[in-house]
């Protein structure tokens, strides 16, 4: 007896064929990570009243990938970036980062958000389980808070609570100097304005005792018109007045106030407002305003920071801004926990990366550090002084000092109960 | 709520000045947008939903015109002439295909024009926000009238918006063209019959409601920032202020503007979180009670 053939596919080309097809449906991880870019997503905010943060944001990555490609990339794998504008909507946010993931292939996410839309990467990072590190939200709540926290997910931003211990000790010393009992604060109707107001007059009632808070306003965000809120603080009469206004707001608000001469009827402390991006654009600074270091080349007063501010201006021919050394830490930083894992995944990165100390030219002693129980950058430098109208345009900063941020975080950790 | 704040300011001559100030200035800023849109349907029977791009333009010619000359006045005229020159066009080469046309399809097309619009101010000008800063002439002490405070700017600023309205009132009511305007709203088909060419009297009064707008975007320049999409928020409260006053409604356009300044001004002291939710509670009550609006039943 013989046995036919019967035309068509074999059996074992069939096996051979779903074998092949389930490996390449069921684990598209292995084509990724045997490509040879890695994808880095990141959604910023590129239009808009803050578009130019959002832009300075990419421009900072952009200038540290360049340096790490040129050495090799992430364990040998070329970085390639794929930047989204959010148009700073917080659903935008969300949407982007995880079409990001799903569509595009990234394989780790730079969350280049405010806080608004910051906190709805952070649940798209929790879902997808992706590396990410949040470069711009300074919420302190978003790593502080232990109901937030996600193994994947890191920042590389400024927090709230370091820049209001440093602000409110620095502020509470001017207040007992020269009396100013009366304060109004004014800041924008969201989670950055009210957290980080709340915490920078906790501090500055601690050191300052005396403090009474006469007047609030919250405009919300990327609000037009701050007639009625500064007529409302002029009416208040205090004796000084806080702002975390930040951006084109802050700028805004300037504008509109100078014209009411209120910069001359009270001191005021603005901790936004020593970043290139309001130093620059406003037209008529006024002089001697108190705020926190933002991003100026000549604080830390030190050559590599210098370089870098320099470096950033050749390349883009205008002045870094906060958002922009916050983004560039976080690929300075990803290279090194790479370089440490020698390897270019996630989780390997992210084990990596808790406790990781590397040099800074933005820390305050030439290193920053991710901390590892609560995945935040720590040891950048914070200081504040006054402004005046012309480069340098915070000529004296006053250094802020780690070992007193970290106690008294500590403390107000736990009295949030987040320990 | 801070019912104490409002007592107290109402029973200071100080607070009083300077809210009644800061409401004239939000008001005239609202009614120069306003009365362009009031006028525009009240005429053409469009709502114009573009209409905070030519606030947006006027803005970014304005301080345009101001970096190349160093002149304010020549910064007003150039946000003023160059939104009715704007306006004309856009008339002319898009709204006339719509007019008599479904509102959602007009809506449709103007909402369009707003994204173009903003992506064309991002082109030419770049996403970042701009401030055109204080001219000279203005950077000087505010006045102090009863103890409240007046800035000079503010000053100017009311002034010609308070001449705008005038000289428009006075314009619709007594002129020849200001007749023919009126008779075109109410009966655009007799107009045509006797011979007027109300294409052009349609693209006039586009012009007229682009160069209001742009006029008051202008100034607005020295103490805003520009960025495209600025005149999304300005647009919705002059919408808010156009069915407050009455569409149509020219007086209607500045009662209603004047209200919603005083309501935010005042509000921010006696109700500081509900100061946007008093505006939208006063347009429902507004409503309710007289649904064509306050001064609904005249048209321009």
């Amino acid at each position: 007896m013989t046995r036919t053939r019967k035309p068509g596919v074999s059996r074992r080309a069939t096996l051979a064929m779903m074998g092949a097809g389930a490996v390449t449906f069921a684990t598209p991880w292995v084509a990724r990570a045997q490509a040879k870019t890695i994808k880095v997503g990141m959604p910023t905010i590129l239009s808009g009243r803050v578009a130019q943060l959002g832009t300075s944001s990419r421009n900072g990555v952009t200038l540290e990938v360049e340096k790490v490609n040129a050495a090799g990339g992430l364990a040998g794998r070329q970085i390639e970036m794929v930047i989204r504008d959010s148009k700073g909507q917080p659903q935008e946010a969300a949407r982007v980062a995880r079409e990001l993931v799903n569509t595009d292939g990234c394989e780790i996410l730079i969350d280049a958000e405010a806080s608004s839309g910051a906190f709805a990467v952070h649940e798209v990072a929790r879902d997808l389980g992706v590396l990410c590190i949040h470069t711009n939200s300074e919420t302190s709540s978003l790593t502080a808070d232990p109901k937030q926290h996600i193994p994947n997910a890191f920042r590389t931003a400024r927090q709230g609570v370091h820049d209001s211990i440093v602000g409110g000790s620095y502020a509470a010393a001017i207040a007992k100097a020269k009396g100013l009992k009366k304060w109004a604060t004014c800041s924008p109707d969201y989670a950055y304005g009210r957290d980080t107001t709340g915490e920078y007059v906790t501090y500055l009632k601690r050191f300052a005792p005396d403090v009474e808070i006469i007047s609030e306003s919250w405009p919300k965000l990327f609000q037009p018109d701050y007639t009625e809120v500064v007529t409302k603080i002029l009416q208040a009469k205090p004796q000084a007045l806080y702002s975390c206004l930040w951006g084109g707001d802050l700028t805004s608000y300037i504008d509109q106030a100078n014209i009411y001469a209120l910069f001359s009827q009270m001191e005021v402390f603005a901790v936004n407002m020593a970043d290139y991006t309001a130093l620059t654009v406003v037209k008529n600074l006024p002089k001697g305003i108190h705020s926190g270091n933002r991003y100026i080349k000549t604080y830390p007063a030190t050559p590599e920071n210098a370089a870098w501010g320099d470096a950033y201006k050749a390349k883009y021919n205008e002045y870094p801004t906060n958002w922009s050394w916050e983004n560039a830490t976080a690929i300075m930083l990803l290279a090194e926990a790479s370089k440490k894992a020698n390897s270019a995944d996630g989780k390997k990165i992210a084990e990596a990366l808790r406790g990781l100390k590397i040099k800074s030219p933005f820390g305050a002693d030439g290193t920053v550090t991710m901390r590892a129980e609560d995945q935040t950058l720590v040891g950048y430098a914070i200081g504040w002084g006054t402004t005046i109208p012309q480069e340098p345009y915070v000529p004296q900063v006053q250094a802020g000092d780690w070992k007193t941020v970290f106690e008294l975080e500590a403390e107000w950790k736990k009295s949030k109960g987040y320990t | 709520m801070d019912l104490d704040a409002l007592t107290g300011c109402l029973a200071s001559s100080a607070c009083l000045v300077t809210q009644t100030t800061s409401g004239f200035i939000i008001g005239m800023l609202l009614f120069l947008v306003a009365v362009g849109l009031t006028l525009i349907f009240g005429v053409l029977k469009v709502v114009n939903f573009s209409h905070g791009a030519f606030y947006m333009f006027g803005a970014y010619f304005a301080m345009t015109a101001y970096q190349l000359t160093g002149s304010f006045a020549l910064a007003m005229l150039c946000g003023a002439a160059g939104t009715a020159i704007l306006g004309l066009v856009f008339e002319r080469g898009f709204m006339s295909r719509v007019y008599g046309a479904d509102v959602l399809m007009q809506l449709l097309v103007c909402y369009a024009f707003v994204l173009i619009f903003d992506d064309v101010v991002r082109m030419i000008w770049g996403p970042e926000f701009k401030s055109m800063g204080m001219p000279a002439a203005f950077q000087v002490a505010p006045l102090f009238i009863a103890g409240g405070v007046v800035p000079p700017y503010y000053l100017l600023l009311i002034g010609v918006a308070l001449a705008a309205a005038a000289v428009l009132g006075l314009g619709l009511a007594r002129t020849r063209i200001g007749k023919v305007i009126r008779a075109a709203a109410h009966n655009p088909g007799m107009v045509s019959a006797l011979g007027i060419n109300t294409g052009l009297i349609y693209g006039g009064v586009f012009a007229l409601g682009g160069m209001l707008a742009g006029l008051a975007g202008a100034l607005a320049a020295p103490v805003r920032s520009l960025t495209p999409g600025m005149g999304f928020s300005v647009l919705i409260e002059s919408f808010i202020v156009t069915v407050i006053g009455g569409m149509g409604s020219i007086l209607g356009a500045l009662i209603g503007a004047l209200l919603i300044g005083m309501i935010r001004s005042f509000g921010s002291l006696g109700f500081p979180l509900f100061t946007e939710g008093l505006m939208y509670l006063f347009m429902v009550i507004v409503l309710v009670s007289r649904p064509t609006g306050l001064f609904g039943k005249e048209v321009a």
